[in-house]
């Protein structure tokens, strides 16, 4: 189900990624102030613009879980959020490298932006826990739901405080890609699609594996002759939806 | 080619400003890697889990053999 596509989607990631890498490093000119340390751009601003989005697509997603209470989509906007999370953790890796090499310090307390995704990433460090302090999972999922609505509209509410705040120190990407030479911004928006595909092949990485298990544990059930649907243990894993194993010579619906 | 290729990319000027970038790519690889790790250790408990399923399921075929021919040539 969730596996449908998911090698085409791995091979389009790994050719982008190849594009991506050769237009940095081959392509894209130097730049005049900052030269090659530049280039950590291709990679640091695709990373946090796209786990901001993924942010935003967790509270969409749980949107839908709430209007439908499909655990499905509790399951999409869980593995979304957990993607968007790892995501972030290395644009703050990168963006603290670029800093390094750029400003000479690793971190700078007086520069909203790194602050501002700073704050979002320890909110949505809190997912995880939030998830796992719940045992019910219908009333994890609803919680969790809550949660991810409320953080997904935080995330382009600080994005535009940050934007109307007066320092200006931080290099502005979005709105400005006009100002970017042809060659530059062709660079960044390769890298951009290269790093969007990735999230996404790795979120359907992630959704197959998990409903594979979940049917794997289904199944496992029915043969030793227990309920479908058996009582589980502590977890901040969503609770998968019910899965549907054809009784014995009859194929699944 | 090769030498054509080389004339027109730009000079990597890997002296001081080198580390930070292969450090930051090395970061995004790594990351890569190791959810790939992780992957690999999950895809081969699932595979030994499903050798189990299969060892179990062949068992209980075994078992109700006789019973399940006995109920196909029954009429409904």
């Amino acid at each position: 189900m969730y596996g449908k596509g998911l090698r085409a989607l791995s091979i389009s990631t790994v050719a982008a990624m190849t594009v991506a890498l050769g237009l940095v490093f081959f392509y894209a000119p130097l730049e005049a102030e900052q030269g090659f340390l530049q280039k950590i751009f291709y990679v640091h601003v695709p990373l946090a613009i796209v786990s901001l989005c993924g942010f935003v697509i967790g509270g969409l997603l749980a949107i839908q879980h709430l209007r439908t209470r499909d655990s499905r989509w509790d399951m999409r906007s869980y593995v979304v959020i957990h993607m968007s999370l790892i995501f972030a953790l290395a644009t703050l890796i990168t963006g603290s490298i670029w800093a390094k090499g750029s400003w000479g310090h690793w971190w700078v307390w007086n520069e909203p932006t790194l602050v501002s995704y700073l704050i979002i990433f320890l909110l949505y460090a809190t997912y995880q826990p939030l998830r796992f302090a719940i045992e019910d999972p219908e009333r994890q999922a609803r919680y969790a739901s809550v949660f991810a609505i409320t953080a997904g509209a935080f995330v382009p509410m600080n994005f535009i405080a940050v934007r109307l705040s007066t320092a200006y120190l931080h290099p502005r990407v979005l709105g400005s890609t006009s100002n970017l030479p042809g060659s530059m911004a062709l660079t960044f928006l390769v890298s951009f699609g290269a790093i969007s595909l990735l999230f996404a092949t790795l979120c359907k990485y992630e959704l197959t594996a998990k409903h594979t298990r979940s049917q794997i544990r289904a199944l496992r059930r029915r043969l030793a002759g227990e309920p479908a649907r058996a009582p589980r243990g502590r977890s901040a894993a969503p609770s998968p939806a019910p899965t549907t194993l054809a009784p014995a010579g009859r194929p699944a619906s | 080619m090769t030498g054509r290729l080389i004339a027109v990319v730009p000079a990597l000027p890997l002296h001081t400003a080198g580390k930070y970038v292969a450090g930051a790519f090395i970061v995004l690889f790594a990351m890569v890697l190791i959810y790939v790790s992780i992957m690999a250790i999950r895809l081969s408990r699932m595979e030994r889990e499903l050798g189990e399923l299969l060892e179990l399921a062949e068992r209980d075929g075994e078992g109700a053999e006789a019973p399940l021919v006995q109920r196909e040539s029954t009429p409904a």
